[in-house]
């Protein structure tokens, strides 16, 4: 089944077109990653996807559900990580944890399982009584995708997750996106080759707000004749000029 | 229930902050101490208590305008809201969660500033109580203007409209400090048309018991409230689809 299916989905800010004419078809269970330069329109596709913003044309599916016509259904279905750090920072880490608990409807018993299960699977445990705005960026971004998991999302938007973060601390947030892998559809959005490489099943590059390639990391290398990833993107984007 | 969460986070984050509770609380009381300290030593009536109290607890919430807008900005800014806006949380949960838990901090403000003035000899009445109960439609004014800066304005601007022009405005054309017939003129029909004096003299009028004069003053807070309301909530839905 697909988890995700678009039909010439557009943006358009007057004379801008920030996505146009998107088609594109990702599977249930795989990493999806949309790369592209600044302004490709990857942050734009991933807000139209999560309903955040309204298309100006086309229209998308997320596990069957329309975006335009069943927005809170699609809601009920996905998680976002943005990438900004979005976390209240008032609060404690738990108290973050208990606040999407409510979100999604989880309260006393069911509430503390999936605090207990999210701890342990991201390590919390032993911050969980510290505020959020304590934390270093990289235990931040690592509650912001906890945090995204409270609603057991079929489909989860992580937009640029390790921007800013050290080797380590990426490298850790790395193993934890490895570890959703057929657990739920993954879409990543990132600026790092290596990154995209490493985590994908699939790639999608993005360009002036149009879908210029699709595929496999290897394949694209194939495809550009390039040894390493980063030569290949950069050849495919400078090859749609 | 999704309400009741969210308007606990807002309550959690609002007390929580160190400086809210300076100037919600302590500011107010502050100048309450100190304007009867220097009435104590002038021989003019200047700052009788039975004013300046009701007029302090309406000063005070134009603070609470610049807790909530400060926190509806920073959500903003921090993407916080896209990440919420993404879940199945309806419009109402955003703009009764950062509303209302806000009242209740700002009667507690409210009741806060006629404890000091009992502390300073004033006798306990039940007009306090009254007083209290009719700062809910004026509270529900500067909440209403906090969800409208919050939703339209970065965290800098709000520092600088509601904590600097909107306290000022609040100061200044509400008669706390001086009486408007002093000044008269342009200056006071300016104040007349704007919220401000008329919550001031609800507030005097009811804690002395003057429940005859305040009709026309809580008309005008009542059009205010009303009208702060519907743009504050326009604007917020609006923002909702720029996230």
């Amino acid at each position: 089944m697909l988890a995700v299916k678009t039909e010439n989905l557009t943006k358009k800010y007057k004379d801008v077109v920030a996505v146009n004419n998107l088609n594109l078809e990702i599977n249930k269970g795989e990493v999806f990653s949309l790369l592209g330069v600044n302004g490709a329109g990857k942050t734009t596709t991933v807000k139209m996807l999560c309903c955040l913003l309204k298309s100006t044309g086309g229209n998308a599916y997320l596990m069957g559900k329309n975006i335009n016509s069943e927005p809170l259904a699609v809601k009920e279905i996905i998680g976002i990580s943005p990438q900004e750090t979005a976390v209240a920072m008032g609060l404690t880490v738990k108290e973050n944890l208990e606040l999407m608990c409510g979100v999604y409807g989880l309260f006393g018993k069911k509430r503390q399982q999936k605090i207990n299960q999210l701890s342990n699977q991201f390590n919390l445990n032993d911050i969980l009584n510290k505020k959020a705005a304590k934390l270093s960026g990289g235990w931040q971004r690592r509650l912001s995708i906890a945090l995204a998991l409270v609603g057991e999302p079929q489909i989860l938007f992580l937009d640029e997750p390790t921007l800013g973060l050290d080797v380590i601390a990426r490298s850790e947030l790395w193993d934890i996106i490895r570890g959703l892998q057929g657990k739920a559809t993954v879409i990543l959005t990132t600026h790092y080759m290596e990154e995209a490489e490493a985590l994908s099943t699939r790639v999608g590059i993005m360009k002036n707000g149009n879908l210029i390639d699709v595929g496999t990391p290897t394949e694209l290398k194939e495809k550009a004749q390039e040894q390493t990833f980063e030569k290949a993107f950069i050849k495919i984007v400078k090859g749609a000029e | 229930m999704r309400t009741v969460t969210f308007a606990k986070r807002t309550l959690k984050e609002i007390l929580r902050d160190p400086l809210n509770l300076f100037f919600g609380l302590g500011f107010p009381a502050v100048l309450i101490l100190l304007l009867t300290a220097i009435q104590s030593n002038i021989p003019v009536n200047t700052f009788p208590l039975d004013g300046l109290v009701p007029g302090m607890t309406v000063f005070g919430l134009s603070f609470i305008t610049l807790f909530s807008a400060t926190l509806i900005a920073k959500d903003r800014e921090s993407a916080f809201l896209t990440r919420l806006y993404a879940t199945p949380m309806r419009s109402y949960n955003f703009i009764l969660g950062y509303t209302l838990p806000v009242l209740p901090v700002a009667l507690m403000q409210s009741a806060f500033c006629y404890l000091i003035g009992i502390i300073l000899g004033q006798k306990i009445t039940i007009n306090m109580l009254y007083a209290t109960i009719f700062n809910i439609p004026i509270s529900l004014f500067f909440i209403g203007l906090g969800l409208l800066f919050g939703s339209v304005l970065n965290t800098k601007q709000v520092g600088g409209i509601c904590g600097a022009l909107l306290t000022n405005l609040t100061a200044w054309l509400s008669g706390i400090w001086f009486s408007l017939e002093l000044v008269g003129g342009v200056f006071k029909k300016i104040a007349y048309v704007l919220p401000f004096v008329h919550a001031v003299e609800i507030e005097k009028a009811v804690f002395l018991g003057n429940f005859s004069n305040i009709l026309p003053h809580f008309l005008w807070i009542l059009g205010y409230m009303f009208v702060v309301a519907i743009v504050s909530v326009l604007l917020f839905l609006k923002q909702m689809k720029k996230a």
